[in-house]
C-alpha cells in the first residue's frame, strides 16, 4: 500500500478562480492510497515547499502529487524539494490543473471535476512509480575537433586554452580550410592569411593541441564523456618527425599537376605543401602524380633530402583516442558551376567561381595577385559577376539549392571592388536578385563599392552565357530599367551556392547525428541551441551547420567550445534515468526494439543460461534518450520505460477514460 | 445532442504537443472541457494497447498528438506513431469502432491555437458520432 500525498495549489487566483481547489483536495483525500491531501495558495513558494517537506516527513509519504501549473515550469522545483525531504525525486509527479484546466475552461463545475480527474490520474501514476537514480558516468576530459578551418581552429584554441587536451583532425595536409584560400575578407579587407596564420601557428604550437592533419575520422563508438575514436592518418610518404620543412624536395620535383588549393588555375608538384604558410609546414607526396609511384622512376626528392625524411614505404596509421566531447566543424564546399545548366553548358576557362577568383586576387596565388584571364593570361577589361548561381532556386531539385548561401552578396561586392583596385580602368558588373548585407559594416561596404569603385549593379538574372570571338557573351536583364542586357565580358565570376562538405555526410552516420534536407548538420534547436546536436556530447561550429561568414563561424566555434567546457566542468555527467529497461524473462530476442531505436542504444546479446544460448536485448543506459519507441514496438511486453511504464500509463488511461 | 458528456483521451508528446497545450493555456484560449491529457515523452511511446484500453474503458475518442514530421525531438518517434495509427485504424474497424474516433495530429510547441482548434473540432465530431457502444461480440471474435 502506498502512502501518497496530494498538494493542490491555488496559484493565487489562477487556479482557484475556476477550480474549487478545496473540493479537489477534499475528494482526492478519499481516493485509494492517498493518505494526505491539502490545498495551499502558492505551492512553489518557500512556505509552500516547506509544507510539502513537512508533510512528507510527518506522514511518511512515499509518493507525492502536486496539482498545480505545468510540469514544464516546476517539476524540477518540486522534485528537488522532495529530495530535500528524503523522498526520491522520481516519486513526485505534477498534475497540470492550470495551463491545461483552469486557464482553458470557464465552466467551474466541469473544470473542478476535470481537475480532480487529472489529479487522480497522476496518483495512479505515482502508485506504480519506483525510485530512480540518475545515471552517472565519468567524463574523459579531452576533446576532438573534426575540421581544421577557422571554426575548428577557434574551437580547439578555446578548449585548449582552458587547459584541456584537444585533438584537431583535418583531412588536408594543412589546417586553414577555405579561409586560407581567401585574399582579403569583407568588410575590412583584412588580408585573410594575415589574420588566420597566427591562429594556425598557435594551434600548431599549443601544448594542449594535438594536430592530426592528412587524417580522417574512421570510427566513433561510445557516448558523451566516453567516446572511442579511430582516426586514420594517410601516409604522406615523408617522416614528419625528421622533415625540417626546407622545401628542397618540392623545388626539384619534376612532376607538375593542377593545384587543388589554386582551384585549377595554378600548379603544384607531386611532392608539395598546399600553400606556403601551411601548418604543419611539411610536404606530402601525391601518389597519383608521383613519377616513382606511377612509373618507378625519379626519386629525386629522396636523394636530395638532407635528413632522409622521404619514405616511399610508409604506411597509413590508425590512431585510437578516447575523448569526452566532439566538435564537428567540417565546413563547406562550393556548388559545382558545371551543374548549373545555363552557365555550365560547355566548359569555359574564363568562367570561374568565387574561390577561384580569390586565388587570382591573392598575392601568394598563381598570378601573384594580378587579375589575368585563365585562358590567355590577358587582363580582363570587363568582368561580369553573377550572384545566386545555384542558390535560391526551387525549380530544379536535382541541380539547384532552395536556400540562400548568405556570403555571396558580400564577397561578390568585395570581388568587384578588389578587381577595380587592381584594374582601375576596368568595368565590373554584378547581376543580382537582392543584396543581403546584414552584418556589422556590411551595408556601408556595399555602398562603398557602388560609390567609390563604380560597381554597376544590375537587378536581374542571366539567362544564357556563351563564348564568342574569345569573349564570354552574357544575356541578362536589368529589371529596374525594364531592359534586356547583353554584355561581352572578358571574364565571368559565378557566386555559386554553399553546400556542406562531403565529410559531413559521412560523419552523420558515424556520429549518429542528423543532417537536414540540404545536408547541413542539424542543431538541437534552431533558435536556442545552435551549437549543440541532439546527440549528447557532440557540438557544431561553422558552415557545417549552415552557410555563414567568418565572424559567425568564429562566434559559433567559441560557443561550441563553451558547451564542451561546461561538460568538462563536472566530475561526472548525468543522464535522466527515464530510460528503456528489458525484462529478460520476457525478451524473445526478436530485435524489433533495435530496429526502431534512433540512438543505437540497444544491442542483441547472446547469453548462455542453463546450457541454452539465447539472444536478449540489452540497453546501454548512457545512449538511451528516453523516447519509448522501443517499448511500444515490443511484441513480448518485455521492454519498459522507467518513469513511463505500461502499468503506469494503463492505470492513467483507466482513470481518465471512465465516465 | 443530449446524454452524458463525451470523453476524449489525448496522448501528448512532451516536447511538442504538450507544450502546445500549455501555450493554449497561457494564451487563455477556451477549449471544450471534455478531454483528458496523458503526457509521454514521445508520440512513439504510445502503444496501440493504450489506445484500445481507452476505448474499452469508456473513452469515446482518442487523439495522439506529436511533433511535425522531421521535427521529432527523438528524430523519428512520430513516424512510428504514424505507422501504428494507420494499422490501428484498420483494427478498430474490425472491432466495430468507427475509425474517425481515433485521430493523429501534428501539433508543435508554438501551435497553441491549433491545439485548441483540433481539440474543439474533434470533440464536436465525437459528439456527432455519439457515445461509443462497444460491440462485445465483434470484440471477442477478433483476436486482441
Amino acid at each position: 500500500m502506498k502512502r501518497i500525498g496530494v498538494f493542490v495549489c491555488h496559484c493565487g487566483i489562477n487556479i482557484r478562480a475556476t477550480v474549487d481547489v478545496k473540493k479537489v483536495a477534499e475528494e482526492i483525500g478519499e481516493y485509494p492510497q492517498v493518505v494526505y491531501s491539502t490545498d495551499y495558495q502558492y505551492m512553489c513558494s518557500e512556505p509552500g515547499q516547506k509544507l510539502m517537506r513537512d508533510a512528507i516527513k510527518k506522514e511518511n509519504l512515499d509518493g507525492v502529487v502536486v496539482a498545480a501549473c505545468s510540469p514544464n515550469l516546476h517539476q524540477l522545483t518540486f522534485r528537488r524539494n522532495a529530495e530535500l525531504a528524503g523522498l526520491n525525486s522520481y516519486l513526485c509527479e505534477i498534475a497540470n490543473i492550470r495551463e491545461q484546466c483552469s486557464w482553458i475552461h470557464s465552466d467551474k463545475e466541469k473544470a473542478t471535476s476535470k481537475a480532480l480527474e487529472i489529479a487522480k490520474s497522476l496518483v495512479e501514476k505515482v502508485r506504480f512509480s519506483e525510485a530512480l537514480l540518475p545515471v552517472e558516468f565519468p567524463i574523459t576530459k579531452r576533446a576532438l575537433v573534426i575540421g581544421g578551418g577557422v571554426a575548428g581552429i577557434q574551437a580547439a584554441l578555446d578548449i585548449a586554452d582552458a587547459g584541456y587536451e584537444t585533438i584537431l583532425v583535418e583531412k588536408e595536409p594543412s589546417i586553414g580550410g577555405h579561409m586560407a584560400q581567401l585574399s582579403e575578407t569583407f568588410p575590412t579587407l583584412d588580408c585573410s592569411q594575415c589574420i588566420l596564420t597566427p591562429k594556425m601557428v598557435e594551434a600548431g604550437q599549443h601544448s594542449k593541441i594535438r594536430l592530426l592533419t592528412y587524417s580522417e575520422v574512421d570510427e566513433v563508438a561510445g557516448y558523451v564523456g566516453n567516446f572511442r575514436v579511430k582516426v586514420r592518418r594517410k601516409a604522406p610518404f615523408i617522416d614528419w618527425e625528421k622533415c625540417t620543412g626546407c622545401g628542397l624536395c618540392t623545388e626539384k620535383c619534376p612532376s607538375k599537376v593542377s593545384s587543388e588549393f589554386d582551384r585549377g588555375i595554378g600548379l603544384r608538384k607531386a611532392i608539395y605543401t598546399p600553400f606556403a604558410q601551411a601548418v604543419p609546414n611539411k610536404p606530402v607526396i601525391d601518389r597519383k602524380s608521383c613519377l616513382y609511384f606511377t612509373k618507378d622512376r625519379c626519386r629525386v626528392c629522396e636523394k636530395l633530402c638532407p635528413v632522409g625524411a622521404v619514405d616511399f614505404e610508409q604506411k597509413e596509421a590508425v590512431i585510437e583516442e578516447e575523448v569526452g566531447a566532439i566538435v564537428v566543424a567540417t565546413g563547406y564546399e562550393l556548388y559545382p558551376k558545371e551543374r548549373v545548366a545555363e552557365y555550365g553548358y560547355g566548359k569555359y576557362k574564363d568562367v570561374i567561381d568565387g574561390l577561384t577568383f580569390e586565388r587570382l586576387l591573392s598575392a601568394s596565388g598563381p598570378t601573384g595577385g594580378e587579375i589575368k584571364r585563365p585562358s590567355d593570361g590577358k587582363v580582363p577589361e570587363e568582368v561580369v559577376f553573377i550572384q545566386c548561381v545555384g542558390s535560391r532556386d526551387e525549380r530544379d531539385e536535382e541541380n539547384a539549392l532552395p536556400y540562400c548561401s548568405k556570403i555571396c552578396c558580400m564577397y561578390t561586392g568585395k570581388h568587384a571592388m578588389l578587381y577595380k583596385h587592381r584594374v582601375p580602368e576596368g568595368q565590373a558588373y554584378i547581376f543580382y536578385m537582392d543584396i543581403r548585407a546584414g552584418g556589422k559594416g556590411y551595408e556601408e561596404f556595399i555602398q562603398r563599392g557602388i560609390e567609390e569603385d563604380r560597381t554597376l549593379y544590375l537587378r536581374g538574372r542571366v539567362s544564357k552565357l556563351f563564348e564568342e570571338n574569345g569573349r564570354i557573351v552574357i544575356w541578362g536583364v536589368d529589371t529596374l530599367a525594364g531592359k534586356k542586357v547583353e554584355i561581352a565580358a572578358d571574364m565571368v565570376v559565378l557566386a555559386t551556392g554553399v553546400v556542406p562538405s562531403p565529410a559531413s555526410g559521412e560523419l552523420v552516420k558515424k556520429l549518429k547525428i542528423i543532417s537536414d534536407s540540404n545536408g547541413f548538420l542539424s542543431e538541437a534547436h534552431p533558435k536556442l541551441r545552435p551549437v549543440e546536436t541532439l546527440t549528447s556530447g557532440i557540438f557544431l561550429a561553422g558552415c557545417a551547420q549552415a552557410p555563414k561568414d567568418i565572424p559567425e563561424s568564429v562566434a559559433q566555434a567559441s560557443g561550441a567550445a563553451s558547451k564542451v567546457l561546461t561538460l568538462f566542468s563536472g566530475e561526472k555527467t548525468v543522464q535522466e534515468p527515464i530510460v528503456a529497461s528489458v525484462n529478460e524473462n520476457l525478451c524473445a530476442g526478436c530485435g524489433m526494439c533495435i530496429s526502431v531505436c534512433e540512438y543505437k542504444a540497444i544491442d542483441l546479446v547472446t547469453e548462455l543460461k542453463n546450457g541454452k544460448s539465447s539472444k536478449k536485448a540489452k540497453v546501454t543506459d548512457a545512449l538511451c534518450e528516453g523516447c519509448g519507441s522501443c517499448v511500444a514496438s515490443c511484441p513480448s511486453a518485455a521492454m519498459e520505460q522507467k518513469g513511463f511504464t505500461t502499468k503506469q500509463l494503463l492505470s492513467m488511461v483507466d482513470a481518465l477514460s471512465m465516465k | 445532442m443530449k446524454g452524458p458528456d463525451p470523453k476524449v483521451v489525448m496522448f501528448c508528446c512532451n516536447w511538442c504537443t504538450y507544450a502546445g497545450a500549455d501555450l493554449a493555456g497561457t494564451s487563455r484560449l477556451q477549449i471544450n472541457p471534455n478531454f483528458r491529457v496523458i503526457r509521454t515523452m514521445c508520440s512513439g511511446r504510445v502503444d496501440p494497447q493504450l489506445v484500445l484500453e481507452a476505448f474499452l474503458k469508456g473513452a469515446d475518442g482518442v487523439i495522439i498528438g506529436g511533433c511535425h514530421p522531421g521535427d521529432c525531438h527523438y528524430i523519428s518517434g512520430n513516424y512510428k506513431a504514424l505507422r501504428r495509427v494507420v494499422l490501428l485504424k484498420k483494427l478498430l474497424s474490425q472491432l466495430g469502432i468507427n475509425q474517425e474516433r481515433l485521430r493523429l495530429e501534428w501539433i508543435s510547441a508554438s501551435e497553441g491555437k491549433k491545439f485548441a482548434a483540433v481539440v474543439n473540432e474533434f470533440i464536436q465530431k465525437i459528439e456527432s458520432l455519439g457515445p461509443l457502444e462497444l460491440d462485445q461480440e465483434k470484440i471477442s471474435r477478433t483476436t486482441l
